[in-house]
């Protein structure tokens, strides 16, 4: 939008945006020149794009309640709680053998069973932050928890699994040449990005995030946009589910737990503010991308998953110390100050 | 009157200050002998919050000098004032609300005698000991976030008579009191005066502690304007050194009536804050209310906009009840409300002027859940325009704006819904002299193009400029009524604190 | 009286102990065999290495942060040690063993101090990236393998008893010394709180950061202490762990972090910080043991044991901020 909060001022490349789309270029190079057959190869970049939707659309997720000042530490957990429900309806009322239109039929159900709950999670931390007056991270510290606990309830903690064969299109079908878990990805961030950029509900949410307190003087419906915050963050979080579940042919109260810190790191990096107020959609897009180019990287040059772990944890440091750390102001405290 | 002892404690000369261009302090001479309570006046903006920073420390002076006990000072930091005995009380208080009574009086004490470890009984002694010295009796072990503001208060000046203060500065020491709180505060100030103590108080509305001052200094646009005994100075006089400007701003006079009644407020009451208060007004009248802090009158404003949810009562707008505690339904109602404190509850600092106005109005902007962007801009710049907002551009965040322009974008988001009745509550808190006669005009304005507006304030010029009619709350309760110029500054302030 | 009683009631220690109250009534009438010496020294045991975290934990939080990398600490330190001393001296005494990974623990908190309170990140991201880091650190340069031949002197440690024996009943119990670490950790941690100008300073700095800088309190060192602290009490809870699993793996603890931090906050702490008491926090850590033990004893599935976890962190976080809430719309 033509008044997009204070960076405007700023030249195109102040933009934190600007520096991340630096540093996926210079991954992106870097990995090439470093494995030039293997990580250019088509094989790479079509295993890298059905690699990346599931934690990406956790990220989206994230996204959305960090720009309003919270977080929502319950996207793994939803995602599996819906992905076992959908795989219980799947495994237990159509069953491996089911074919053609029964099958579809029933995938149709279990997905919509599972956008029902993770609205249904979604509602409940609205529940808790706006109702009860909860800070985020406990409601959704909770709630993670017992939606966590609700999957290994209902799965005595092992794997659902047995589906029709048509489940495997959402997480490994690929239309054209384009992987399905990639047009999911594509399809939820254009419709984040233009929900937060083009309506009145994305101006509300980030005018909130940037100001709570203001944000009630100023009349806005706070409760009705924090419900309607999580509700979306839960019904991603049921999307990121089922493609974890397509692509795992099971679900498990366990799958993912990874990537509840890559989800906040991903936000994080995309130059989200995780006080609030700022964040934009294509900011995220462009840190997926760095962390796919870097993992899938490194997975080629044979670098354990371990080394994953510490370079991302790093680089969330070390974006972090650049974005928001005033060197100036640090170096000033450094020496006395002076007396004129 | 000179003091009582003419060797003085604080001898400020030639102060001056610069900041990135801006010179907040030109030349000033201060001075202050033991024992002796200072007015401080001066508007936002004109230096004495610049000078008290550079007093206690935390700024440094450009040129000139400071000498405390007779001692040059250079480079002075906070740790060194205080351990001259220069504290200051800040209008928050700067206390820990999680911690007793005891350790937020001993805690600043104990710290700079260096100590490591931590006695609850020395603490408490002496806590004891300071509460004796000023003969005030306030629980030891009670969290400080239980207690009332005065309380808070005493607290504060304690921690720094702890740290055998010789000279305290009050920072705006009696906006959080009741009238009855402030006499008590005042016989406290007497006491410490009577023990050596100096007092600064640092405010714009000095009324209330002119009885205990000695002296008067005021300060505009960074050079000290007038100085003097005490006696010689009275609210009238202030103001007039204060704002520069000879004349005070004329009353509307008595509304001379447009025969429509807008609103009508029928016993609303809450439980500790307000109670039954019934008034009406007509459309195009400006309504002052006024107050102590502590009278009700900032809840009852949010009351009138459902930000506080009243116990019992009714508000008929046009003829329509009005839902109680709903500021969506308040709004819808097409009542505005621009709150006392800009930054924190008014506007979104760190976002552009276009959404901050934008953001009253997005409703009608919607086609089917989108934005039209186009009038949503168009409109706002409309509305910026027409209230003189001077900004380098619409998608500037709002933080780079001076207060006077600010208030303007906070008004700009409430005329852009058109509303019928516009609650203003501080209008003028913390905006320049300039930008006060021009927030005054578009009041008037306002008035005139038929809106009710209701302005809370204590700032009393103001209210006796803008108001065709004042009410005056006290505890709680509706207890006076003034038509526009019947009653003069002295008049009003005195049926206040009474 | 009538205030005192309702401000008792009103607190997160009262809620708390009422509920392990009920709880262990419901578990001894459903199993006799729940009270008994055998059970509760398996408890008490159980609930070391968590009581270490959780009173380490709590400084954060009086503090005003948070901190989840601590169970990442706590085993890169153990497991660091035990490597140096079967590489270097096998012999290694069990003092300069726990010394040893205490120090590994402290200089792995200073790192997040150097982040937080040099830097003045926020402390959750700083402490979620460190979390990986640490652990990715490990397994990456240190090892992945699973310990079982610890130095002598850190199995010989799991086995000194304060007192072992059965009960006239026949009951068997055993309290080993590592309760001891316990008992002299919530003494310091209480001695620092109570009775330091640095304990008072980190309850001032979670009250109001702002006030704290203006009455001079250095709050960078102060933070800086309380991860530095945090991170050794991590160090010793990880040895810990190690000599009384008798194994050094350095996949466990990680993952404990959010059950450590439901046992602080139900123990009272605020997120918001300067709330905090280490009663409170060892009730915390007694409610959240009994579940991830006897829940079964009062008739409820294991498997539900995180859902009961997450529904007590709701309840117990949610109640008071309910009625903090209600208090703030009555007062206007």
């Amino acid at each position: 939008m033509s008044g997009s909060g204070p960076r405007t001022e700023q030249t195109l490349t102040q933009a934190p945006e600007f520096r991340l789309a630096i540093i996926a270029v210079l991954v992106f190079v870097l990995m090439a020149v470093l494995s030039p057959d293997r990580f250019l190869s088509a094989q790479n970049m079509t295993s890298m794009a059905f690699q990346f939707p599931e934690f990406a659309i956790l990220a989206l997720a994230m996204t959305i309640t960090m720009t309003t000042g919270g977080i929502d530490l319950s996207v793994v957990g939803v995602a599996n709680l819906s992905a076992v429900i959908a795989a219980t309806i799947l495994t237990s009322l159509a069953g491996p053998e089911a074919a053609g239109a029964v099958a579809f039929l029933w995938l149709a159900v279990a997905l919509g069973a599972s956008l029902a709950v993770g609205a249904a999670a979604g509602f409940f931390n609205g529940v808790l932050v706006t109702r009860l007056g909860l800070p985020p991270i406990l409601a959704t510290l909770g709630s993670g928890l017992v939606f966590t606990g609700f999957a290994v309830a209902m799965t005595g903690g092992s794997a659902v699994m047995g589906f029709p064969d048509i489940v495997s299109v959402i997480g490994n079908a690929t239309i054209w040449v384009i992987p399905v878990p990639l047009i999911l990805f594509a399809i939820l961030t254009l419709g984040l990005h233009i929900l937060l950029t083009r309506t009145g509900f994305g101006l509300r949410v980030m005018m909130y995030g940037a100001n709570p307190l203001a944000a009630l003087y100023a009349a806005i419906d706070i409760d009705r946009i924090l419900m309607r915050v999580y509700v979306i963050a839960g019904m991603f979080s049921a999307v990121a589910g089922m493609v974890i579940m397509s692509r795992a042919n099971s679900a498990k109260a366990d799958y993912g737990s990874s990537y509840l810190l890559l989800a906040v790191l991903i936000a994080v990096l995309g130059g989200v503010n995780p006080y609030g107020g700022y964040g934009r959609v294509v900011g995220v897009v462009l840190a997926v991308l760095s962390m796919q180019f870097l993992s899938s990287g490194l997975n080629m040059l044979q670098v354990s998953n371990f080394a994953r772990e510490l370079i991302w944890g790093g680089l969330l440091l070390l974006v972090m110390v650049i974005n928001t750390t005033d060197w100036a102001r640090l170096s000033a405290r450094r020496k006395p100050a002076k007396t004129g | 009157m000179q003091a009582p002892d003419s060797t003085p404690f604080v001898e400020m000369t030639g102060v001056t200050k610069h900041y990135a261009g801006v010179t907040a302090l030109d030349g000033v001479d201060f001075v202050v002998h033991p024992g002796e309570a200072i007015c401080l006046a001066g508007e936002n903006g004109s230096g004495k919050s610049t000078l008290i920073k550079i007093l206690s420390g935390v700024e440094q002076l450009s040129e000139g000098e400071i000498r405390i006990g007779g001692a040059p000072m250079t480079g002075l930091t906070p740790r060194d004032a205080t351990a001259a005995g220069v504290l200051v009380i800040f209008q928050d208080f700067s206390l820990f609300p999680n911690l007793t009574v005891a350790e937020n009086i001993a805690f600043a004490n104990e710290l700079s005698e260096g100590r490591k470890i931590f006695s609850r009984r020395h603490a408490r002694a002496v806590a004891r000991k300071v509460l004796d010295r000023i003969g005030v009796d306030i629980p030891l072990n009670a969290r400080l976030e239980t207690l009332p503001v005065a309380h808070k208060q005493l607290v504060a000046i304690c921690r720094a008579l702890a740290c055998e203060a010789r000279l305290i500065i009050m920072d705006e020491p009696t906006t959080a009191l009741t009238g009855k709180e402030v006499t008590a505060l005042l016989d406290i100030i007497r006491l410490l005066k009577e023990q050596g103590v100096a007092v600064i108080f640092v405010s714009h509305k000095l009324a209330e502690v002119l009885a205990v001052s000695e002296r008067v200094v005021v300060l505009r646009n960074g050079k000290k304007v007038a100085e003097g005994d005490a006696a010689e100075f009275d609210a009238a006089s202030l103001t007039h050194h204060m704002t520069g400007r000879d004349v005070a701003e004329a009353s509307p006079g008595a509304f001379t009536g447009t025969g429509e009644t807008l609103l009508s407020v029928e016993a609303l009451q809450k439980e500790g804050s307000f109670r039954d208060i019934s008034f009406s007004m007509q459309t195009g009248e400006v309504l002052g209310i006024t107050g102590l802090l502590g009278s009700g009158r900032t809840s009852l404003a949010k009351a009138l906009f459902g930000l506080v949810g009243p116990d019992s009562g009714r508000i008929v707008l046009d003829g329509t009840e009005v839902p109680l505690g709903d500021p969506i339904a308040a709004a819808a109602a097409r009542i505005g409300y621009v709150p006392e404190d800009r930054l924190t509850e008014g506007l979104f600092l760190t976002q552009s002027i276009l959404r901050n106005v934008a953001v009253g109005r997005l409703q009608e902007h919607e086609r089917g859940g989108f934005l039209d962007m186009r009038g949503l801009v168009g409109e706002a710049a409309d509305w910026l325009t027409r209230l003189k907002v001077k900004a380098p551009s619409i998608t500037a965040p709002v933080q780079s704006l001076s207060g006077g322009n600010q208030q303007r974008v906070a008004l700009a988001r409430w005329m852009a819904r058109a509303p019928r009745l516009l609650i203003l509550n501080g209008p003028s808190v913390g905006v320049d002299v300039g930008s006060k006669a021009d927030i005054h005009e578009i009041i008037r304005d306002l008035a005139q193009q038929g809106l009710g507006v209701i302005v809370i304030s204590d700032d009393l010029p103001e209210l006796l400029a803008t108001c065709h009619r004042i009410l005056v709350m006290k505890g709680g309760a509706l207890t006076d009524e003034f038509a526009g110029g019947t009653i003069t500054e002295d008049a009003l302030s005195q049926k206040l604190a009474s | 009286m009538t205030n005192r009683w309702k401000e008792l009631l009103a607190r997160n220690e009262t809620l708390v102990a009422v509920v392990i109250v009920l709880f262990c009534i419901v578990a001894s009438i459903s199993d006799p065999n729940f009270f008994t010496v055998t059970t509760l020294s398996d408890l008490l045991r159980a609930s070391i290495v968590l009581g270490i975290l959780a009173i380490g934990c709590m400084l954060v939080l009086i503090s005003g942060g948070i901190d989840v990398s601590f169970t990442a600490v706590a085993v890169s330190a153990m497991y660091m040690t035990t490597k140096l001393s079967l590489t270097l001296w096998p012999e290694m005494p069990w003092p300069l063993i726990f010394a040893c990974s205490i120090g590994f623990g402290a200089l792995l908190g200073a790192i997040n101090g150097v982040f937080i309170a040099i830097f003045g990140l926020p402390t959750l991201i700083v402490t979620l990236g460190t979390l990986s880091v640490f652990r990715g650190f490990l397994l990456t340069f240190v090892g992945s393998d699973r310990i079982s031949a610890l130095p002598p002197d850190m199995r010989e440690f799991s086995r000194m008893m304060i007192a072992r024996g059965t009960t006239e009943g026949g009951d068997f119990y055993a309290l080993p010394w590592s309760l001891a670490a316990l008992a002299g950790v919530i003494l310091l941690t209480a001695f620092i709180l109570h009775k330091t100008m640095l304990g008072r300073s980190i309850f001032a700095l979670g009250g109001s950061v702002e006030s704290a800088r203006r009455l001079g309190i250095d709050v960078r060192r102060t933070q800086f202490f309380v991860y530095v602290y945090v991170g050794a009490l991590a160090g010793l809870a990880g040895i810990l762990h190690g000599s009384m699993g008798r194994m050094s793996d350095p996949f466990s603890l990680v993952g404990l972090e959010l059950s450590v931090i439901a046992a602080v906050v139900l123990g009272g702490a605020r997120l918001i910080g300067g709330y905090g008491t280490i009663t409170g926090t060892l009730l915390g850590v007694a409610l959240i043991v009994l579940v991830q033990n006897s829940l079964i004893v009062i008739g409820i599935p294991s498997t539900w044991q995180s859902v009961t976890i997450g529904a007590l962190i709701l309840l117990g976080t949610g109640l008071p901020a309910y009625q903090a809430k209600r208090a703030a719309a009555r007062a206007g």
